[in-house]
């Protein structure tokens, strides 16, 4: 996955390299501003079994920031926040790969380097027994909700 | 045996005149007699799919997904871009404004609709509503739901969108409405069940040519709809691993 360049962010930023589960790196710039979840919206994708995302509905690609064309294809941590610890994407992981539904409070970065908050569910595609990919759906958390995961996620993150 | 064709109950009355045509030119098309059944509630009609009483339907996706998955039934065809969505009302004098200006004890309004009661309650989840802190009114039909709402019975009401704007202007004008879902990924599908499966090609085939005679276009159009497309086995299974990500 490529790094993103500082000219894609405008405003205040702050740099982060994240390293995904498989090793590899990226750097990313990140700015304080967040883009509300649009009311009444599911944001829905669709990725293979290695998590690349194969596809999107108009939702997705409205609050990421990216067009159809630059994130299909592309590994679904492309929108990995780094306030996300590793830890819930291990849970995330662990958890579909294992055939069962997990849930839970996420906030992505979009490719200008804001952010946006869902409530996330994954569940896996079983057909015929086998997981041929995985389909995350996401909905509009509450403020209350949000905030008691910032919080939870800060200590998970030892800061 | 003659089959049994239904219609999800979600469909307004004005059009239950259609589906029996629709019936009829379905029983000639395929040289086939078939018995129309249209049940009342979700309920009624869930009962009849247990006791199998039940070889075609037009189903919502919630029970698209449970009769593809616990009853072998085939989805065939979906009416062309017509995705279900639902919205949530409110008086439009009354005190609630926007989702999130709700509070617990609101009281709401819904029919046993479980495709649109599920999208409502998840509609409420930004305002930290749930079933253990809202009023729930279920009533038997939509316009029921509308008339409480205005009536200051309930402070919302769930809708599916083709119902609301099936109500009168002049009940739309004291109506205003909170919010509208855009899912744009689940609608209505027209299924097979097991003892059709030999003929679930046929009827495909029959569906989407539908369109292009002037009488079966007449049908269509009577029904809210322009044309039927086909459905790939994938398409629906995709569906309901939605739903499944929505009823949890």
């Amino acid at each position: 996955m490529k790094d993103m360049e500082p000219a894609q962010v405008s405003g205040k930023t702050s740099e982060h390299v994240l390293t995904y589960a498989d090793g590899s790196r990226r750097r990313v710039f990140v700015t304080l501003v967040e883009t509300p979840y649009p009311h009444g919206k599911l944001i829905v994708s669709r990725t293979d079994p290695l998590g690349i995302i194969t596809q999107c509905n108009p939702s997705f690609v409205d609050m990421s920031g990216y067009t159809e064309a630059e994130i299909i294809g592309q590994p679904h941590c492309i929108l990995r926040h780094p306030d996300m610890p590793a830890a819930a994407f291990r849970d995330l992981w662990d958890t579909v790969k294992a055939g069962r539904q997990w849930n839970g409070y996420v906030k992505n970065l979009r490719k200008d380097g804001g952010y946006y908050w869902v409530y996330a569910t994954v569940v896996p595609n079983i057909r015929d027994g086998q997981i041929v990919g995985f389909t995350s759906v996401r909905r509009e958390p509450s403020r209350e909700k949000v905030i008691a995961a910032e919080a939870h996620y800060r200590s998970l993150n030892g800061s | 045996m003659t089959p049994n064709l239904t219609v999800s109950p979600s469909f307004p009355t004005e059009r239950i005149s259609d589906w029996y045509i629709f019936n009829t030119w379905l029983q000639r098309a395929l040289g086939l007699p078939i018995h129309l059944e249209l049940y009342d509630s979700f309920g009624a009609q869930r009962a009849a799919i247990a006791e199998g009483k039940v070889d075609m339907i037009y189903a919502n996706p919630f029970d698209a997904s449970l009769l593809v998955r616990e009853k072998g039934f085939r989805a065939v065809v979906q009416p062309e871009g017509q995705p279900d969505e639902m919205l949530i009302i409110a008086a439009a004098e009354g005190p609630a404004s926007a989702i999130t200006a709700l509070r617990p004890g609101t009281r709401l309004a819904c029919s046993d609709d479980p495709c649109v009661n599920t999208v409502g309650r998840i509609l409420l989840e930004p305002a930290n509503l749930d079933p253990s802190n809202t009023i729930e009114h279920r009533r038997e039909t939509y316009i029921q739901v509308a008339r409480e709402v205005l009536r200051g019975e309930a402070d919302i009401g769930f809708l599916p969108v083709d119902a609301f704007n099936a109500l009168s202007s002049l009940v739309r004008r004291d109506l205003q409405v909170l919010v509208t879902s855009q899912l744009h990924v689940i609608h209505h599908v027209f299924l097979v069940g097991p003892a059709l499966h030999e003929r679930a090609d046929e009827i495909t085939t029959l569906l989407a040519s539908m369109h292009e005679s002037e009488k079966g276009r007449r049908i269509l159009e009577a029904l809210g709809a322009r044309h039927w497309e086909p459905v790939q086995r994938e398409d629906v299974e995709f569906m309901i691993d939605i739903i499944s990500t929505l009823t949890q």
